[in-house]
């Protein structure tokens, strides 16, 4: 499983920082998100799609 | 049309059955009709939604219009507190807008209010969280908190955020003070705001002298803005990010010193503070008039046809007590892990100072209840006068004794 975060729709809201920040940064510029390593190991799956869920503007995907 | 009764008329119904819940008529909505018909004061036909899940979904759909000019008053008041966007305020004013245009003032601000950004203010907000102790200690054994600490510390932190120098903030504070009170008549309300839209012109006036390490600086040099527009942000900034830290700093503590069993559980385990900041964030969803969205094309949306012009009122408070959402959603649990609310809306307009309002609730609330072990209400919880007329709900005052 693949993050996927495109800078474009994201509004900077620092949800998925907040949620997994082993995982998510914002960039110091703008705020958009930075994915820190866009594989997830298995224990951190739930908590990637709780993130994908709470991100307000829909810039985050889990795919395969 | 539809037609099917109105049971909203004339706005929204502003008498609680209980303090801190939603009028009990938007609970009986949500199960009978979550997206139902309403009128707004100037006779607009409109929806009120109280599900979470038709919430989130409205949030979300770029066929709804966050444009100002096609909102409506949510409350009948005498008391006018809710400004006329388009006239009364300066431009700039980008939570009202649509993309692209609130792309160009959000992306110009995002990265000020990073998590990381806000985690690093930390110290600075606890040694004004110490100041604004040691200055209610020195007032004795007694204080009204809204007076004494709430209102001051969130005024404090967002100058200190902005760059309002010292000499400014005594003036900002008072106006601030004034500007967030009962008594002030529609009339006041526009000369307070006019006071504090001159001060915030004298401060971005000073920042082109004399450049200093903060976010007006930035704004005033970085060259993105008209000067209209930059006052405009910079008030917004300012309005949105302290007449809600200061009512959620009072009105969070009135809720933990109602529930002594929650706040017992949150003094013993000091690590609970950030789900109690969610919870309480949650439960009491201070943005009582809710967030409006209009839709700019007819939308079919469980059952019911949104057309084009009819504006949705998103009852926030009722939203987050969804139970599909939140099981037994009315009962404050300060371990629930409440995070996902919609507090802070959702959608590209997603309250941009979140992390900042996160940081400035953990510091107020911890600092509170380690520098006072017996903190406690000074009058019977129901004589508190509750801001049931203001754009924002929270308590007038909170007389507090240690
Ligand atoms: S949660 Fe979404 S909108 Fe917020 S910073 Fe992360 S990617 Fe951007």
């Amino acid at each position: 499983m693949v993050i996927e975060a495109d800078p474009e729709l994201c509004v900077g809201s620092g949800m998925c920082a907040l949620t997994v920040p082993d995982l998510f940064d914002q960039s110091q510029d703008d705020g958009t998100v930075v994915v820190l390593r866009p594989v997830p190991a298995d224990p951190e799956l739930d908590d990637v799609r709780d993130a994908v869920r709470r991100c307000p503007s829909g810039a985050l995907k889990l795919t395969d | 049309m539809n037609d099917m009764v109105c049971p909203i008329t004339n706005g929204l119904p502003k008498v609680r059955e209980r303090p801190l819940d939603p009028p009990a008529i938007f609970g009986q909505l949500r199960d009978d009709r979550p997206i139902a018909p309403m009128t707004f004061p100037d006779g607009a036909r409109g929806w009120v939604v109280t599900s979470f899940a038709h919430a989130r979904t409205i949030l979300t759909d770029s066929r709804f219009s966050s444009q100002g000019s096609l909102k409506h008053l949510a409350f009948a008041s005498e008391l006018a507190t809710e400004l006329d966007i388009e006239k009364d305020l300066p431009p700039g004013q980008f939570e009202h807008m649509d993309p692209p245009e609130h792309t160009r003032f959000r992306k110009l601000l995002t990265g000020e209010f990073t998590l990381r950004r806000m985690k690093a203010m930390v110290p600075q907000i606890e040694r004004i969280a110490a100041g604004r102790v040691a200055a209610m200690r020195a007032k004795g054994q007694s204080a009204d908190l809204v007076r004494d600490f709430s209102v001051p510390m969130s005024a404090q932190v967002i100058c200190e955020l902005l760059g309002v120098p010292e000499d400014a903030r005594g003036r900002f504070e008072e106006l601030s003070f004034r500007a967030l009170s009962l008594d002030v008549k529609a009339e006041e309300s526009k000369a307070v705001l006019d006071a504090i839209v001159n001060l915030l012109i004298e401060v971005a006036m000073g920042k082109v002298a004399e450049p200093g390490d903060d976010l007006l600086t930035g704004l005033v040099t970085g060259g993105q803005l008209e000067p209209a527009e930059l006052i405009g942000v910079t008030l917004l900034l300012l309005v949105a990010g302290h007449e809600t830290s200061a009512n959620m700093l009072s009105l969070g503590t009135y809720a933990l010193l109602r529930e002594p069993e929650q706040l017992a559980k949150l003094r013993a385990d000091e690590s609970l503070i950030d789900n109690a900041v969610e919870e309480l964030l949650r439960y009491l969803t201070i943005v009582h008039i809710g967030v409006q969205r209009t839709p700019t094309e007819d939308v079919e949306l469980a059952g019911v046809t949104l057309r084009a012009g009819e504006t949705a009122l998103i009852h926030l408070p009722s939203v987050n007590r969804d139970p599909e959402r939140f099981p037994d959603p009315d009962r404050l649990d300060i371990t629930r892990g409440a995070i996902g609310h919609l507090t802070f809306s959702h959608g590209i307009h997603q309250c941009l100072g979140q992390q900042l309002a996160r940081q400035e609730l953990k510091v107020g609330f911890t600092t509170l209840l380690r520098e006072f072990p017996d903190l406690r209400l000074a009058v019977d919880p129901d004589e508190i006068p509750m801001r049931e007329n203001m754009t924002i709900y929270g308590v007038h005052e909170l007389p507090v004794a240690w």
